[in-house]
């Protein structure tokens, strides 16, 4: 059995495309080229070579002496904040904008919450000059200003979702909308492992660099290229896809998926999707999501903007109710002081996002000898008001 | 029979409207039916509202967002359904996203709607591959008929295959577009009514997205056996309330 997607597009029960029909020509025309189009040796050098001279890839793996003394463990961080913008995103956009050119698309639409795969987009489409259009939900649009700041500087068109709660969910509503009215010159580029096949999918293979570079490097480092757990935050799950992507079906390496649990699982203020979700669609994907008894889907909280999404990506939602995966769920309060507590151990102030995932010690101990590789997916130069205001800086 | 099939074998143009089911109120959902019908509505989609409409522009969202708030759950649909088969002659159809369904349990769901006297689903989010493997057999068994849309973008070849899918008739989308976005219909529309009517498929096609007058009506049942009025509706329930239905309807179809 893979944990990898299969061929009609399910990761176990999870994933498919639940999508109207005036959706289905567009997700149709990528799910009978995307494979064919990524894999061609003249779209690998183009995005290869923009992963290493736009992006700065590979990125390093850096073995984190200081928090492996203090956690008694082998801690290495695969430094994703150093890519270009900020954070894991662009390995995604970058893809995606190439794909879509080689689709004869000249538009670009996308979603965004915290503002990250906005700039990650607006970033490849000034890169490309191609016109991009990003929705962001109305109330982010307030948090996140110098987020937006940067698509308009870029050349982007911010438009606001100002439907429903005004967040993530919203802004990918009026994103698919924007979808079904413009159907042929539009390319619409997600910014995670969600929606319907083939995007799960897809934006997992344009991660995968992140893992695909983790076995070389750990086998120069340590003499394997695998390591005991990959540990990686899970909002829609992109950054956790990517680094989990080629140890998905090699038992020896353990998967730690770690959510938001915001104010606590039990306090109505929470983002532990797999723990408070049921199967349901969002999105276009069969998966786990927050929702009413009546099938309403429910706005999700955390402190960190880019892990309040109600829903999972398939995959991952598999690898919960598989058992493969390992499901922790971190509150604000332990990820903000784990944020802390890596900036002063390592010189590194990660994405809140990220921190969460460094936040699993009180939860689990490891072994002196393992080796525990945690993507490090952003930086938290964006998070600084939310630090400042939390720890009265 | 099932009264869609036998609604569509009626002569002349079939006028179908689209609401919310809980707006403007929560009780109105009964009383606007009742209303439609008697001012010769000939077929009616009470839409089961969704927190995430994906397909629907503002006015559905809207609405939908509006009932949902004042308490509109999908028990509380079928309870105000009760008995509507005491009074209510005309075909009743509930329109909505997948996954309220799927909570209630799909064959929950169908049962329910038979006992009821609703005589098909529009489940826009359910696609034509996972119905027929998952989910026919239980439409089937309830004599639900299960109605796909078609868009101007929609191969030739897919149409054909869910004209061999479909019961009842084809929910023709007028254009590319989510509800309530398109004010009048050009060459474009006119080229794709005139090309489905060629492909001489054989269940009828109803017109939907895009209609909101006599005339937009009469273009769009032109070719099509007939056309659904939604947005166009609902604003003016908003803006004109529940008891000056007539006036929409006289507006759009004199009543046979």
């Amino acid at each position: 059995m893979s944990y990898n997607v299969n061929e009609k597009g399910y990761y176990g029960q999870f994933g498919g495309a639940f999508i109207p029909e005036m959706l289905y020509p567009n997700t149709d025309e990528l799910r009978r080229q995307y494979i064919e189009i990524m894999e061609a040796a003249d779209f690998q050098q183009e995005f290869r070579q923009l992963l290493r001279d736009y992006v700065g890839r590979p990125t390093p793996l850096y073995f984190a002496e200081r928090l492996s003394e203090t956690f008694k463990t082998k801690i290495y961080l695969k430094r994703e904040d150093l890519c270009h913008t900020g954070a894991h995103k662009v390995n995604n956009t970058i893809g995606q904008i190439l794909l879509a050119k080689r689709l004869g698309k000249n538009r670009i639409i996308a979603e965004t919450g915290a503002g990250q795969h906005g700039v990650a987009t607006a970033t490849v489409c000034a890169l490309m000059g191609i016109e991009c259009v990003v929705y962001m939900g109305e109330v982010d649009i307030a948090r996140q200003a110098p987020n937006v700041a940067r698509m308009k500087m870029l050349g982007a068109t911010v438009k606001p979702a100002t439907s429903g709660s005004r967040t993530l969910k919203d802004a990918t509503n009026e994103a698919i909308r924007d979808w079904i009215n413009n159907p042929v010159d539009t390319h619409y580029i997600i910014g995670s492992v969600v929606g319907p096949h083939p995007y799960p999918d897809m934006v997992a293979r344009f991660q995968s660099v992140i893992s695909e570079e983790v076995q070389q490097q750990l086998l120069e480092k340590e003499g394997t290229p695998n390591p005991d757990y990959v540990v990686a935050c899970v909002g829609g799950g992109s950054n956790a896809a990517g680094l989990y992507y080629h140890y998905l079906d090699n038992p020896e390496v353990g998967i730690i998926a770690v959510e938001a649990a915001g104010k606590g699982i039990h306090t109505g203020e929470s983002a532990a999707t797999s723990a408070l979700g049921k199967v349901g669609i969002i999105h276009g994907s069969k998966t786990l999501l927050m929702q009413t008894p009546d099938g309403q889907i429910t706005e999700p909280y955390s402190i960190s903007a880019g892990l309040d999404y109600p829903g999972v990506g398939p995959m991952h939602a598999n690898l919960y109710a598989s058992g493969r995966g390992e499901f922790i769920s971190i509150t604000d309060k332990e990820a903000m002081e784990a944020g802390l507590l890596v900036s002063k151990l390592e010189g590194i102030i990660p994405a809140i996002e990220t921190s969460h995932a460094f936040a699993i010690f009180d939860h689990r101990s490891f072994k002196p000898d393992d080796i525990v590789v945690f993507n490090l997916s952003g930086r938290g130069d964006k998070d600084l008001q939310t630090y400042i205001d939390y720890f009265k800086l | 029979m099932n009264r869609i099939t036998k609604k569509l074998r009626e002569d002349g143009k079939l006028l179908s409207i689209y609401f919310t089911a809980g707006y403007p109120e929560l009780e109105d959902t009964v009383p606007i039916i009742k209303a439609l019908e008697r001012n010769g509505v000939d077929m009616i989609e009470i839409g089961l509202p969704f927190s995430d409409p994906l397909a629907d522009g503002p006015t559905i969202q809207e609405s939908s967002t509006a009932a949902l708030r004042k308490g509109m759950s999908t028990e509380l649909l079928f309870e105000q359904l009760e008995g509507i088969r005491d009074s209510v002659k005309i075909p009743l159809i509930i329109m909505g996203y997948f996954n309220p369904v799927l909570q209630y349990g799909v064959e929950a769901f169908c049962s329910r709607c038979a006992d009821i006297g609703i005589d098909g689903l529009i489940l826009p989010d359910l696609p034509l591959d996972v119905y027929q493997e998952e989910y026919e057999a239980i439409f089937k068994k309830y004599g639900l008929q299960n109605m796909f849309l078609i868009t101007p973008q929609t191969s030739d070849e897919r149409i054909q295959q869910i004209d061999e899918a479909s019961e009842g008739f084809i929910y023709m989308v007028s254009s590319a577009s989510t509800t309530g976005a398109q004010t009048g219909f050009g060459t474009e529309q006119q080229q794709y009514f005139e090309r489905i009517a060629r492909m001489q498929l054989e269940h009828p096609q109803i017109v939907g997205f895009g209609i909101s007058n006599a005339e937009t009506f009469e273009q769009a049942t032109r070719k099509a056996k007939g056309a659904i009025i939604g947005s166009a509706f609902i604003k003016f329930l908003t803006k004109e309330g529940k008891e000056h239905i007539d006036q929409f309807i006289k507006s759009i179809k004199i009543p046979v």
